[in-house]
């Protein structure tokens, strides 16, 4: 059934309230019974209950009922695909085929640009499993010395997902990878899970899934020219502790979500698992309509949370009155404000991943660094996400920085020269891998961990920090609010 | 329970073998406190590792837990020359799996022999990897154990009657009963357990 979708922006105040409303053009049919005979009362729901209701094909689930789930998507890479097809092969035979291998999505992202022997034969592996089974969308790369004579090859997986148009409202997206809630930001049900049920999947293209209560966040107010989706996610973190979501749904409202676009909104639920959460989810709106149907014809349907639903908490942030933050060594719930960090010299910068490898990410960093002029002081490593990305960190005017891309700006302030597309040094890897931190350095990242050893060297200091931040602190030469460089 | 060879081609060492007794073990305990993550369990590095070859298997296993730092873990889990830990009991704070959702991480603490974890909280997706592999039982206390008990202490966890007993001091602390994750764990994960 086609919705009508309109945007109307709600005054401020209703607290928690979701500003879009929409309305139906074909209303759902009416059952001529009593509700009580037909079983059809339904339960006020969260979106993240009506997404799995629908999916296990029940008129209403609660909080904590354990469900079949049928799945849209399964994503894997080159770390856990090759497990997972191990045990898919065990489990269910040589001769079983794949559910649906129009529903796999392959991409090897993590350890790519490297000569380590296993991670190769992992790359390896999957391109004989994408054989094998017919599976239709494996983002390959044969030619390691040159990203770019690899058409099919995309990057970090998240990213690819969303810009290949595998995200979708409403829809359900396991990937053997933990931030895969990610794709929260399109109002659909995505999060991490093992090889096992990955396999699992593979075989049947269900999953057993308890259902979450929603912890509701609601971002309210205009966001300051200072801060980013980054520094909201570290905010709430912080706030709540790396187990303050531990087995919920973060489901992210209010007027600084909606003028989000889908790459801040990504930023934001990226990160729920870094408090633990099952999944985040942001409600779809006409940015995610636009965003999505200029990738894919398929079709889709958005849910969106009833006004009377039950929230397990509510939170609510006024943004206009946030300052940039960072997550000091070791955990990402280890909020400090940036300006009370100025006496952390750093060593490094890093501006990459999923996190913090965006298109966006990088026209931000680029926009504080144009505008603020001189040199880095520290090495500033830029690893654009994927192969689209690094495109448009070379071909796209950053706004307001007289028409230079992004790539200029990194050149003109001595930043080292953008990588190749993976996700590099965010998780260590192998020791050859870019950027990879093998002393015991201080650096600010605009990656999601900074647990011990997260970068490669076990004593090395990593603080998450937004990209403004990031490129504040390169040319600082210690931890910067991005404040001290800006007009 | 151990796993079938399927053909020459599947020789897996078996996960937690009670060989049919009763779920209780008994040995060393390894301590740890609260948010140890998957990175600290399993460093990124050795995920080159595929989990479902044996001989990777095994390599992971002499990995597990050597991300943790060394000022703080003076004691290896696993000995630099060793493939297996001599502490078949790993006690945890708050938090225990927290990070990545790599399967690697339970895989590499059952394959180095570790038999149980006893924390006060799990990370969820460590805490069902647990559960779909087999490879360990995630046991769950109110007690902070982590404070109360030091590495090389002989434990016994009795996950029938939900009870870890120190046994130098004999002192009880009352565990948290696995449910139904229990005999799928005993059943050696989901896969068997639906066999």
């Amino acid at each position: 059934m086609q919705m009508q979708r309109q945007a109307l922006r709600t005054p401020g105040g209703v607290a928690g309230r979701c500003p879009a409303r929409v309305s139906c053009v074909a209303a759902p049919p009416t059952p001529s019974r009593t509700p009580a005979s037909t079983g059809a009362v339904k339960r006020a729901m969260t979106m993240t209950e009506k997404i799995l209701a629908k999916h296990s094909d029940k008129a209403s689930v609660t909080p904590g009922d354990n469900v079949w789930t049928k799945v849209d998507k399964l994503m894997t890479h080159d770390v856990c695909g090759p497990g997972t097809f191990g045990i898919f092969q065990q489990e269910f035979g040589d001769a079983a085929e794949v559910w649906d291998p129009e529903r796999v999505v392959i991409i090897p992202d993590h350890y790519i640009f490297t000569a380590d022997p296993r991670a190769n034969r992992n790359v390896d592996i999957l391109r004989d499993v994408a054989q094998r089974y017919g599976i239709k969308y494996f983002y390959d790369i044969k030619d390691r010395g040159d990203f770019r004579a690899n058409p099919d090859y995309k990057g970090v997986c998240h990213v690819a997902l969303a810009q290949e148009g595998h995200c979708k409202p409403g829809e359900v997206l396991f990937g053997t990878d933990s931030h895969t809630c990610n794709a929260g930001a399109f109002g659909q049900f995505a999060t991490g899970v093992g090889n096992t049920d990955a396999g699992f999947i593979l075989g049947t293209g269900k999953l057993l899934i308890k259902v979450p209560p929603t912890m509701r966040f609601a971002l309210d107010g205009q966001m300051p020219p200072w801060l980013l989706a980054k520094d909201l996610i570290l905010h709430i973190i912080g706030e709540i502790s790396v187990a303050g979501a531990t087995y919920r749904s973060m489901e992210f409202v209010g007027d600084a979500v909606s003028q989000m676009n889908m790459e801040e909104r990504m930023t934001v639920c990226n990160m729920v698992v870094e408090a633990g959460g099952k999944n985040g989810v942001c409600p779809a709106d006409q940015t995610t309509f636009d965003y999505v149907e200029s990738r894919t014809s398929e079709p889709y349907e958005a849910v969106y949370s009833d006004d009377t639903a039950s929230y397990f908490a509510d939170y609510r942030f006024d943004v206009s009155k946030l300052e940039p933050v960072v997550a000091a060594p070791h955990s990402p719930d280890n909020r400090k404000l940036a300006r009370e960090c100025r006496d952390v010299r750093v060593d490094r910068v890093y501006i990459g991943s999923c996190t913090g490898g965006k298109t966006e990410d990088f026209m931000a960093a680029a926009k504080l660094l144009h505008g603020a002029g001189g040199e880095v002081k520290v090495p500033t490593y830029l690893v654009p996400a994927t192969q689209k990305v690094w495109g448009d960190v070379y071909t796209l005017p950053v706004p307001g920085c007289d028409g230079k891309t992004a790539a200029q700006i990194f050149e003109a302030a001595g930043c080292v020269t953008p990588a190749a597309p993976s996700c590099a040094a965010c998780l260590g890897g192998p020791r050859d891998t870019f950027a990879r931190m093998n002393e015991p350095e201080v650096c600010v990242s605009t990656t999601n961990r900074n647990f011990p050893g997260r970068m490669g060297h076990k004593e090395g200091q990593i603080y998450l920090a937004s990209p403004y931040t990031a490129a504040a602190s390169a040319l600082a030469g210690h931890v910067a609010d991005p404040r001290d460089f800006m007009a | 329970a151990k796993r079938a060879s399927r053909g020459a081609r599947l020789v897996v060492q078996a996960k937690v073998d009670l060989q049919g007794a009763p779920r209780v073990i008994r040995g060393k305990c390894f301590v740890t406190k609260d948010n140890i993550d998957t990175d600290q369990i399993i460093p990124a590095e050795y995920l080159t590792l595929v989990p479902s070859k044996p001989d990777e298997y095994e390599k992971l296993g002499s990995y597990a837990l050597c991300g943790l730092p060394d000022e703080e873990y003076p004691t290896r889990y696993v000995e630099v020359d060793s493939m297996k830990t001599e502490y078949p009991v790993i006690i945890g704070g708050q938090n225990f799996g927290c990070g990545s959702s790599r399967e690697h991480a339970p895989v590499a603490l059952g394959a180095s022999g570790a038999t149980v974890v006893v924390a006060e909280s799990y990370a969820r997706i460590f805490f069902r990897n647990c559960v779909s592999t087999g490879e360990l039982y995630p046991v769950e206390t109110d007690a902070r154990l982590c404070d109360e008990l030091e590495t090389g202490r002989e434990v016994e966890v009795d996950m029938v009657a939900d009870v870890l007993t120190d046994l130098a001091t004999g002192k009880k602390y009352s565990l948290k009963p696995l449910g139904d994750a229990g005999p799928v764990i005993d059943a050696g994960g989901i896969f068997e357990y639906a066999r």
